[in-house]
């Protein structure tokens, strides 16, 4: 199978900037995109720098952008891409971290918000005399989280790190839950604090683009929203992103629809709502495009008002 | 096409433009819309980070609505609603006993859901069922000459397996390029149109908000746009609504007008300013009125 693979080059020592390179190679059928790198490397330039190891999905060395998507390259399969996505295949170095040659980054800030969230477990009482026993369930929702092989692929394509370096983003907050949530740990109430300060779970604008470009499933933005749950549940709720699903609650049990006036007020209280929202409430009054002051239940509102305190919210 | 319609709050309220605008565009192709009154919020996402079953089941109390009154099409405007739908719906069809479970919730009602229920937005709508060779015949107006930058949101994107588009409907991701093409206008491309809008944090961290807001409607102008279209609401709400401060923060004018998708295929179908409520937006629209020679009313 003929193979057109744009690779994107850079060398500190020779180029102001990346540039893009042209490759022809010959795959088999069963080829992957990092079998189309390394017999570039092999054949053709033996200065193409990239991280690699196990060609198996379980180092997580090779996470790089192919066609704009953060993918590992050993399990991205060229046949695929061509079907799917066109007979030319670019390839890039991850996002938001910084390039150190070709393929390469530097991976330090990666390592730095996953250790942020003290990845270790903490137990805490006299340690037992046989090793800690926990039930297969409490284990099942955590083996999700587990499946993380750190390759960096949903920090790549992270939409909040690329407007706020300081997010502690996908990565580390889906590790954060694995401990949060481990019957074995002795701090919960203090990493739920941890996580929820700025910069933390509320932080995540919840686009979905971790989920996709996760090889193993982990879903971080799922995990993300598990910590949130979990520290409404412990009581951590003087947070705007608490205040703001309480009020959004609230006024959906109320009236079966969202008041948008209203959630804005609760969630950032009605002074610095009234300093805030002014100016936009006076453009909207000059366009006729107020939201209806007086918000309309829907006749069946005590039915879904039901379905709330059933389930204790 | 008959659809059970859901229009989702926002089309109402925060953008209020939007609902009439639908409404109109939807008629004059052949859509026929059929409000589910009782219908309630969807849970945006938010909801389901306190309780996600009650996510489930609200959502569930929706379909058997739809189903109750014979449509197997939920048809919504909102992108937003559209994903929580989908993946609420995905769910209860892979677990049977879990529907079972939330159908008792719901049976004192006296409703079930029956799992029979296909959740669709009116830009996959326009694509599949009405077609894009149809949509081209009704274009009196075409927009020739206009540049549009396709802004799609999150929730109309991943995750493309709860939204079919690991199996047959693999290229969702282009209905917007598609349909700017079928009106005659031209689509631009950029890095921004497959990503967040920034509206989910803007009450939590307003400043990454609204550097997402400059960073893609800058992209956008930079490449030459006369507008950018978008099926989400929210992301409209954040586009539009906050363009003018994200400006400010950005320190550089913007002015891009926002579009809703019924807003641009109703003007390429002969609709006024009015009609498609182009005058209510905060970003004014007068380039693109002017560009397109849409009638005032």
């Amino acid at each position: 199978m003929d193979v057109t693979l744009k690779v994107k080059r850079f060398d500190p020592e020779t180029d102001e900037a990346a540039h893009f390179e042209e490759y022809q190679v010959d795959l088999p059928e069963y080829g992957a995109v990092l079998d189309g790198l390394l017999a570039i490397r092999d054949e053709q330039d033996g200065s193409l720098s990239m991280r690699c190891s196990c060609r198996s999905a379980i180092c997580g060395s090779c996470a790089m952008k192919i066609n704009g998507k953060s993918r590992l390259a050993c399990k991205t399969m060229v046949s695929q891409l061509k079907e799917l996505e066109g007979d030319v295949i670019s390839v890039e170095p991850m996002g938001n971290q910084p390039v150190i040659k070709d393929l390469v980054v530097n991976m330090d800030m990666f390592w730095d918000k996953v250790n942020a969230v003290q990845p270790y477990l903490r137990p805490e009482g006299p340690v037992p005399e046989k090793e800690y026993l926990v039930s297969n369930e409490s284990m099942m929702e955590l083996a999700v989280a587990m499946n993380c092989i750190m390759c960096g692929a949903c920090v790549s394509d992270c939409t909040v790190l690329e407007v706020d370096k300081s997010f502690l983003g996908p990565a580390a907050l889906a590790k954060a839950f694995r401990f949060a949530g481990d019957p074995r740990d002795g701090h919960k109430e203090e990493r739920l604090q941890l996580y929820t300060e700025p910069n933390g779970v509320w932080d995540c604008t919840r686009c979905f683009m971790c989920v996709s470009a996760c090889p193993k499933d982990v879903a971080p933005m799922e995990r993300i929203m598990d910590v949130r749950a979990m520290a409404m549940e412990a009581g951590l709720v003087n947070t705007r992103g608490a205040r703001h699903v309480d009020a959004f609650a609230s006024s959906v049990k109320h009236s079966g629809r969202l008041n948008e006036l209203n959630l804005a007020l609760k969630t950032f209280g009605f002074i610095r709502a009234g300093i805030d929202l002014a100016p936009m409430g006076i453009r909207r009054l000059f366009k006729r495009r107020l939201p209806p002051l007086m918000h309309k239940k829907i006749a069946t509102a005590k039915n879904i008002a039901r379905l709330f305190d059933k389930l204790g919210v | 096409m008959r659809y059970a319609f859901w229009p989702g709050c926002v089309s109402r309220a925060g953008t209020p433009e939007l609902y009439p605008a639908a409404t109109a565009v939807a008629e004059k192709i052949g859509m026929e819309l059929i409000e589910l009154e009782q219908a309630s919020c969807t849970g945006a996402g938010v909801l389901g980070e306190r309780n996600e079953e009650l996510v489930d089941t609200l959502n569930a109390r929706n379909f058997a609505l739809a189903e109750q009154m014979g449509l197997d099409t939920l048809l919504t405007i909102c992108s937003t609603c559209q994903g929580v739908m989908s993946s609420v719906n995905y769910k209860l069809r892979e677990k049977p006993d879990y529907l079972a479970k939330i159908n008792e919730s719901l049976a004192e009602e006296g409703l079930e859901y029956k799992g029979t229920v296909r959740v669709t937005h009116m830009m996959w709508a326009v694509v599949e069922e009405l077609g894009l060779s149809n949509l081209k015949e009704m274009v009196v107006r075409p927009l020739n000459g206009l540049k549009i930058a396709p802004f799609y949101g999150c929730y109309i994107l991943r995750p493309r397996y709860v939204l079919g588009m690991n199996e047959e409907h693999a290229h969702r991701d282009q209905y917007l390029e598609y349909i700017i093409e079928a009106l005659g206008g031209e689509p631009i491309d950029y890095e921004g149109k497959l990503r967040c809008c920034g509206f989910p944090i803007m009450t939590i961290n307003e400043a990454n908000g609204l550097k997402m807001v400059s960073n893609h409607t800058l992209e956008a102008k930079d490449m030459g746009a006369h507008a950018l279209v978008t099926p989400c609401p929210l992301c409209h709400l954040n586009l539009d609504e906050f363009q003018p401060k994200a400006a400010k923060s950005a320190g550089k004018p913007i002015n891009m007008p926002v579009l809703h998708l019924p807003q641009m295929i109703g003007t390429a179908l002969g609709f006024s300013v009015r009609d498609m409520g182009l005058q209510r937006h905060i970003v004014s629209t007068e380039p693109f009125i002017e560009l397109s020679g849409m009638p005032r009313r």
